[in-house]
């Protein structure tokens, strides 16, 4: 039994197979890992212990009568956690928030129950930025994480507890959403694999809603091999969403080394500005590593990226807006004064641009500037299959550097939000380290329900390189 | 993107794009009750957002469509039938309620009782 549990889903699910272990010894292995670092790393809001060990007890007796039962669900006896905007039958989920910091779901999110179906066990509930709203973790209305890369730094957010917890191995997975790179800024920041899928691939149905047209529901794992299996299980139409297209789910697991010959990668421009050095360097090295692999490299320019945070300032709110109402003391939760200063914010900026006199020249204009973005990238994916750039323009900041600037925070999402307008999935992978031994990340783009490619590329960049096996040691 | 050029900027002087009366205005739209201290804060902060944000204004969009939605599903429905599978019991409903009895969430009336 592995101390530092640096293991993937498919190697745990191997060890099952092998008789390494019982599906209790991995259990109680993250149970025990989560209590003794989590105290520093903060990752969780609610831990969901006793009824996990009933489980994996349970299922171990069902793996002994029925061994083949690893074959027909693919997360049989894997723990896992879950960002705190799903909903968790009989747990609580509090969004990272104190209005509903009481609040006990009386039903599962889609994606909770087909994770559940497929044999996850909840270990519990992660800390978040508050309702989905930030980039570091710090807008959590509970003490904020810490990155387990160095527990004076921002893990980043909205999903900042995910990032932490399967960074430091305390899950060997966890759910994630993204609105604007809410999954893959905690997987840049922490150094592991952070999916944001097609808007639509993933149900939201049981999610807590932050801006309804951007919110795509993702997850962060080691690898990427664990990604595709995750998705497996969580994509699909849902008759619950009417969001979900009904677009068939590919055996992505099957398809992963099937990679395409002559794929053409793209290399926005604009997303070589404005990133730090050290940023820099780590791209272009994996650029290398795709020449390597044999990969043609094109140039392809996305010119409206600046003009992405504006329209996403715009979209965003409003629709937090809207979906925040719901907020009002009476079916769940306290006053709404309890709201956090971000939420109010965001509250206020959304009903200020949608009110009458301003709806013209802010939203309507947005979402007007949205198409051009959409525009851009139906041009990019002419010259090239999937693009590749950063997910964040530098390396995790310290705990309080931004915290007291909201608009610098929005600054953050330069190279996040414009994929969240435009619908695509993106998937973020670790490309290596700064100086400070601070984890870089970056991230595969695609053009809609392109996950297969995104998987298959990132593969490859894994089995060539070794970023994502760190871990970090406090 | 550095963020150099924002560190010891002066607190602008000119005139605010939000106003107090402006900012207290949306705040009761939004059901929202603020401090004094929230209502000058959020009024420095907001204004900061809106001129940054305003900066599409100048973006030419003369006959560009507006996307309001990235799926291009319209009307989406279902059949008009009961699914007891997602759907909540009164008990389940009303437990995260503040305020309850008899089955029914209590809340604050909205009319003088004469």
């Amino acid at each position: 039994m592995t101390k530092d549990l640096n293991l993937s889903i498919t190697e745990i699910l191997q060890g099952y197979k092998d008789h390494h272990w019982t599906i209790q010894e991995i259990t109680q292995g993250y149970i025990g890992r989560i209590k003794k670092l989590d105290p520093q790393v903060k990752a969780f809001l609610t831990y969901t212990f006793d009824e996990a060990l009933r489980q994996a007890k349970e299922m171990d007796q069902t793996l002994v009568k029925n061994p083949k039962i690893l074959d027909e669900k693919p997360l049989f006896g894997i723990p896992y956690a879950a960002k705190d905007l799903f909903s968790t039958k009989g747990v609580k989920t509090t969004a990272g928030s104190k209005i509903i910091e009481n609040y006990i779901s009386p039903y599962d999110a889609t994606a909770i129950s087909r994770i559940k179906r497929a044999g996850g066990i909840l270990l519990g509930k992660l800390n978040q930025d508050a309702w989905g709203h930030g980039t570091s973790g710090e807008n959590s209305d509970f003490p904020p994480t810490h990155n387990p890369w160095g527990l004076d730094y921002v893990p980043g957010g909205s999903s900042s507890g995910s990032g932490a917890a399967v960074s430091a191995r305390m899950v060997p997975f966890a759910t994630a959403t993204d609105t604007a790179g809410s999954a893959r800024c905690p997987a840049s920041f922490c150094g592991v694999t952070g999916l944001k899928p097609t808007y639509g691939r993933v149900s939201r149905y049981g999610i807590i809603s932050m801006a309804s047209s951007l919110d795509s529901i993702g997850h962060i794992t080691v690898s990427v091999e664990d990604a595709a299996k995750v998705l497996g299980v969580t994509a699909g139409h849902d008759n619950l969403d009417a969001t979900t297209p009904k677009v068939d789910v590919p055996n992505y697991q099957e398809e992963l080394n099937k990679i395409p010959k002559g794929l053409k990668i793209g290399v926005p421009k604009e997303y070589l500005e404005g990133v730090t050095p050290e940023v820099k360097s780590q791209l272009e090295k994996a650029i290398e590593e795709f020449k390597d692999l044999g990969f043609s490299l094109v140039e392809v320019s996305l010119p409206h990226t600046k003009l992405a945070i504006s329209v996403y300032y715009i979209v965003q709110p409003a629709e937090v807006s809207s979906n925040l109402a719901r907020f009002d003391g009476n079916r769940f939760g306290h006053e709404r004064e309890t709201f956090g200063d971000e939420a109010k914010r965001r509250i206020m900026l959304g009903t200020y641009i949608l009110s009458a006199g301003y709806y013209d020249a802010y939203y309507k204009k947005a979402m007007q500037v949205r198409t051009l973005i959409c525009r851009d990238f139906a041009e990019a994916f002419k010259k090239a299959d999937v693009l590749i750039g950063p997910v964040m323009p530098h390396t995790a900041f310290k705990i309080g550097e931004k915290v007291n600037d909201p608009l610098l925070l929005y600054l953050e999402d330069v190279f996040t939000a414009p994929i969240n307008l435009a619908g695509l999935p993106s998937l973020a992978i670790p490309c290596g380290f700064d100086q400070k031994k601070l984890p870089v990340g970056m991230q595969i783009i695609g053009p809609q329900f392109s996950e297969n490619t995104l998987f298959q590329l990132g593969h490859a960049y894994q089995m060539k390189t070794n970023w994502h096996k760190e871990v970090p040691h406090f | 993107m550095s963020s150099s050029s924002k560190k010891g900027a002066p607190i602008s002087l000119k005139k605010q794009t939000l106003s107090p009366q402006e900012v207290l205005h949306v705040a009761s739209l939004a059901n929202l009750k603020l401090s004094e201290k929230e209502v000058s804060l959020f009024q420095n902060q907001l204004s900061e957002v809106l001129d940054y944000v305003g900066q599409l204004q100048s973006v030419d969009t003369a006959g560009v469509p507006e996307t309001s939605q990235v799926t291009g599903l319209e009307s989406i429905t279902r059949e008009d039938k009961v699914e007891l599978t997602s759907c909540l019991t009164q008990g389940e409903a009303v437990a995260n309620a503040p305020k309850s009895e008899n089955g029914y969430i209590k809340v604050k009336a909205i009319m003088k009782a004469k």
